[in-house]
């Protein structure tokens, strides 16, 4: 059937068909506006955040600590009610070196978002961010990393209270 | 295969125009744990699929169902999401389960209405970009012409569709869950400010936070889980036409034909009467009227004056909306459908408390998507 | 009872195209008409309609399978959307199995769509909204970010090297070369090609991914019994899976998709496939980036862990190969509008199985196929295993 079909239909336009009004189009910008509850964890992990501690969960069934907690464990079904102080320090799970912005804009100077696992929650257990202070090509799985906080007066309660992560010298490591 | 398919556990939470002390996540795990327990089941070892409703414009969060497993008890287990009416995911369940391959279903839907800060623009967001969009009007328009092309068509006065709200708000006076009760006179609704003329203010069921969940077995399941199954006798859904401007503006087809492919599947063919009891979208007052006739209830015309006699009534001959019905209870958004449900099985049950309907066996509930969509469900459900 | 078999007994598609004039109910309605006339039935023979379109936002279109619904056909007829994100393409025609299995229906057509062209200024930026909104959401994440740090942890763990992860481009957009509706097909693509390609977010690299596209495919399902009636061809849809990993991706090893292995295990046993790398013909695991071919292969049981990559340089995986990987072109060379470009494979392995796959057939009259998409936070698994 495929070989018998000739006319595959669909017609391939450019950009320069719109700059030069060849086809016609509609422009909206949308107003999306969200105010979403945090609830209960998150909103706990977020107040946490402002004091400069990251929080976790502990799972007493499944005898491990989870990051960011969460209400009920995903593995048991059973309810998570403990939280627990984690360290601001980690280790890389994994990272990438990125060219371009989330919108696709290329810039100079990489951002290096990483998989962070952190210190005193189960291994494996990370977060999403990003690393700062450090060359590119310096970075590698398994490296060692401290958070970098913002100052606790402009603290406002988000996960852009730590600014990035940076490489945890050797003095500084407990 | 397995023909027959109960939904043998249900669970709520929320029903409040805003609930600020939990998440989505957490309004949706407080609901499970309800529907798990009421089923007496474990949704890690048992449940075999899980099926879930969601818009990413309600949510404001795309590809929202990467969200949906964790708080279910569905991780690392076939999850889906539907993008429909609470119904559509009920009807997913009830597919799932007559394939023979799942005897367990977990389906879910709910609203997080509160957190939409722009929801007006982001319904209207629903038109057609290009044909309908730029005349940038509130899309409680539509709402308004579907109305008066009603009224018009079937010579329905005003005031009976003030009565199915006078109706729905006093019948939400026995039901806890609901957030609009209201002891009003038919006057009062009428005196309302208009909307989008000639639907007015009362008229339109305001919107609160919700999460539903409900568990369905397959027969054999659901005789071992509970002495009180309510049974999916039949369910249908359908499209009417998606433009604004090739549409039947009065009559609700895509009603028509849900109810006639559900009542096919449910051997009925004179719905007033082999049915007891219903619960059908009251988005917009006339909206009820408008879905009885779509229905079959009645001729079109009718409805209005079944309401206006009473007829509708909790003690009438066809109850409608004894929950409250969305102006009474409130609307979920893309949770509605299964909200609504929740009545049907809590009558079937005889569970309902002080609005519990005397010998109920079979109900119905029916669904709608709310403007532009001509978009519904029709569930019959059976003890 | 036993189960109802359901088979696939037509198929059409569009052109996939960077941007179409179409609008994405013109697109639908094409593939649609198309996968009618390919089997000799009128929109009035289908019975439901299912609709696989990814997210919203790519339209800004608020409930986009409703606006949707008269292009693909759906007029008065039942009609229902699903989503799992990127795995869409390969949910949707699940959902028509579950339709006609569940014996509600004789007949259903399965349609997906995409138009990313009309997000502006690039379809990337409409996935920032897939990340958490709390937690995630502002860091400003990129797409790429997720695919690089999966990869960069994949070729860590199991020691595999970027200029083989570059096979599997270089292969499927010279299959893709064969495809009338392709993108990106290139017949010369060469290893050196991809490595010296734009790096994007290290180690992902502009060759390293499938282009955004428009584009639409339809395929029309039924009953055993009608399609015995409708063409002597049928191909029948003997296992599907599907699967959903925990939304917390922070918290699970990404060398390894789990989730794609418990779905493949599901339709694997649903099939009755036991030894899936002698059992299975043809495979068309989702391509987005040509790391992920070799992740979802390993998913997917037709390789050890980290060991992929073998079957492209031995040459198992060519056209001619003991079992052909992407002979359609894939993700990589056909193109990737997301929910279309899924069901592209169906299509694909619908064409390869009854031999009418063109300059594309596989020789050797293949029994059975497994197609396979992924989505969501790296966390979606859809299988479906085809055969005659």
């Amino acid at each position: 059937m495929s070989k018998q079909i000739k006319d595959f239909r669909g017609t391939p336009l450019r950009e320069s068909d719109f700059q030069e009004g060849k086809v016609l189009y509609v422009h909206d910008a949308l107003r999306g506006e969200y105010a979403w509850d945090t609830g209960i964890a998150i909103g706990h992990y977020l107040a946490s955040l402002k004091k400069g501690v990251i929080l976790g969960a502990r799972c007493d069934h499944c005898r491990k600590i989870v990051v960011p907690p969460r209400t009920v464990c995903e593995w048991c079904f059973r309810p998570l009610t403990e939280y627990v102080p984690l360290q601001d320090t980690g280790t890389v799970n994994t990272f990438s070196i990125c060219y371009v912005t989330w919108d696709v804009k290329r810039v100079e100077k990489p951002e290096i978002p990483a998989v962070i696992e952190i210190d005193g929650a189960s291994p494996g257990h990370g977060i999403l961010h990003k690393l700062g202070e450090v060359n590119p090509e310096d970075v590698t799985i398994g490296m060692r990393v401290q958070a970098v906080w913002k100052p606790a007066e402009e603290r406002e309660g988000a996960i852009t209270d730590i600014l990035y992560w940076r490489p945890l010298k050797e003095v500084e490591k407990r | 295969m397995s023909e027959r398919v109960a939904i043998v556990g249900v669970g709520w939470a929320g029903f409040r125009p805003s609930t600020p002390h939990q998440s989505y996540k957490e309004l949706m795990y407080e609901a499970a744990v309800r529907a798990y327990a009421d089923a007496g089941v474990d949704p890690r070892s048992d449940i075999e699929t899980f099926v879930t409703v969601a818009e990413d414009f309600h949510e404001g969060t795309s590809i929202f169902d990467e969200y949906t497993p964790d708080q279910l008890g569905g991780a690392l287990k076939p999850v889906h999401t539907i993008g429909g009416d609470g119904l559509h995911g009920l009807a997913t369940g009830y597919m799932l389960v007559r394939t023979g391959q799942f005897s367990l279903v977990t389906v879910e839907a709910h609203s997080k209405a509160s957190n939409i800060l722009t929801l007006p623009y982001i319904t209207a967001y629903a038109q057609d970009p290009v044909l309908n969009r730029p005349l940038r009007l509130n899309p409680e328009y539509i709402a308004g012409l579907e109305m008066h092309r009603y009224l018009y068509e079937t010579d329905t006065p005003p005031e009976q569709c003030a009565a199915v709200v006078v109706k729905n708000k006093r019948n939400a006076l026995l039901n806890p869950l609901a957030s609009f009760a209201a002891d009003l006179t038919l006057d009062e609704v009428l005196s309302g400010p208009p909307v989008a003329w000639p639907l007015g203010r009362h008229e339109i069921a305001p919107l609160v936070d919700g999460a539903v969940v409900m568990v369905l077995a397959s027969e054999e399941r659901a005789r071992l889980l509970t002495n009180k199954p309510v049974w999916i006798r039949g369910i249908g859904w359908c499209n009417g036409s998606a433009s604004l401007e090739s549409r039947d503006w009065a009559d609700a087809l895509h009603i028509r034909e849900a109810a006639r492919i559900a009542y096919r599947q449910a051997g009925i063919r004179d719905p007033f009467q082999e049915i007891d009891f219903a619960e059908v979208d009251d988005t917009y007052a006339f909206k009820e009227l408008q879905h009885l006739e779509a229905l079959g209830i009645c001729l079109p015309g009718e409805a209005g004056l079944l309401t206006e006699q009473g007829a509708t009534e909790p003690d009438g001959e066809f109850p409608v909306n004894v929950s409250g019905g969305s102006l009474g209870v409130g609307h979920l958004l893309d949770g509605t459908g299964l909200a609504r449900a929740l009545e049907v099985v809590l009558q079937l049950r005889g569970e309902a408390g002080p609005r519990q309907l005397e010998d109920v066996e079979v109900g119905l509930v029916q669904s709608w998507r709310g403007v532009p969509t001509t978009s519904g469900v029709v569930a019959v459900l059976s003890n | 009872m036993g189960m109802r078999k359901v088979a696939v007994v037509g198929a059409g598609m569009t052109k996939f195209v960077r941007r179409a004039q179409e609008t994405g109910k013109e697109l639908s309605w094409e593939a649609v008409r198309m996968a009618l006339d390919s089997c000799e039935m009128t929109i009035d023979n289908i019975e439901a309609v299912c609709m696989g379109t990814a997210p919203d936002a790519f339209d800004g279109l608020h409930m986009k399978a409703e606006y949707l619904s008269d292009g693909a056909g759906a007029w008065l007829k039942p009609y229902m959307r699903s989503y799992v994100g990127g795995g869409t393409g390969i949910f949707a025609p699940i959902q028509g199995w579950y339709h006609v299995a569940s014996g509600l229906f004789d007949t259903c057509l399965v349609v997906c769509e995409e138009k990313m062209s009309s997000f502006y200024p690039h379809a990337q930026a409409a996935f920032l909204t897939i990340f958490d909104h709390t937690t995630e959401r502002a860091l400003k994440p990129n797409l790429l970010w997720i695919f690089a740090l999966e990869m960069n942890r994949y070729m860590h763990t199991y020691g595999v090297r970027k200029e083989d992860i570059a096979r599997v481009s270089v292969l499927h957009k010279r299959n893709a070369a064969d495809h009338p509706c392709a993108l990106l097909g290139e017949p010369d693509i060469t290893v050196e090609d991809v490595l010296n390609s734009e790096v994007l977010a290290w180690p992902v690299q502009r060759y390293d991914v499938s282009p955004v596209s428009d584009g639409a495919v339809a395929i029309i399902l039924a009953a055993e019994h009608v399609a015995r009636r409708i063409t002597d061809k049928p191909v029948w849809i003997e296992g599907v899976g599907w699967c959903l990993d925990t939304a917390y991706w922070t918290n699970r090893d990404l060398c390894y998709p789990r989730y794609v292995e418990v779905a493949a295990r599901m339709a694997y046993e649903m099939a009755g496939i036991t030894e899936p790398r002698k059992q299975i013909d043809i495979a068309e695991p989702y391509d987005p980036f040509d790391y992920k071919a070799l992740h979802h292969l390993e998913g997917l049981q037709l390789a050890d862990r980290g060991q992929a990559v073998q079957l492209y340089i031995d040459g198992t995986a060519a056209r001619t190969g003991n079992m052909p990987v992407c002979p359609s072109g894939g993700l990589l060379g056909v193109g990737n509008p997301i929910a279309a470009a899924g069901l592209m494979k169906i299509a694909e392995l619908f064409w390869q199985l009854r031999g009418e796959a063109g300059a594309r057939q596989v020789p050797g009259n293949p029994r059975r196929g497994v197609a396979q998409a992924w989505g969501d936070l790296m966390q979606v698994g859809t299988v479906v295993v085809m055969g005659r």
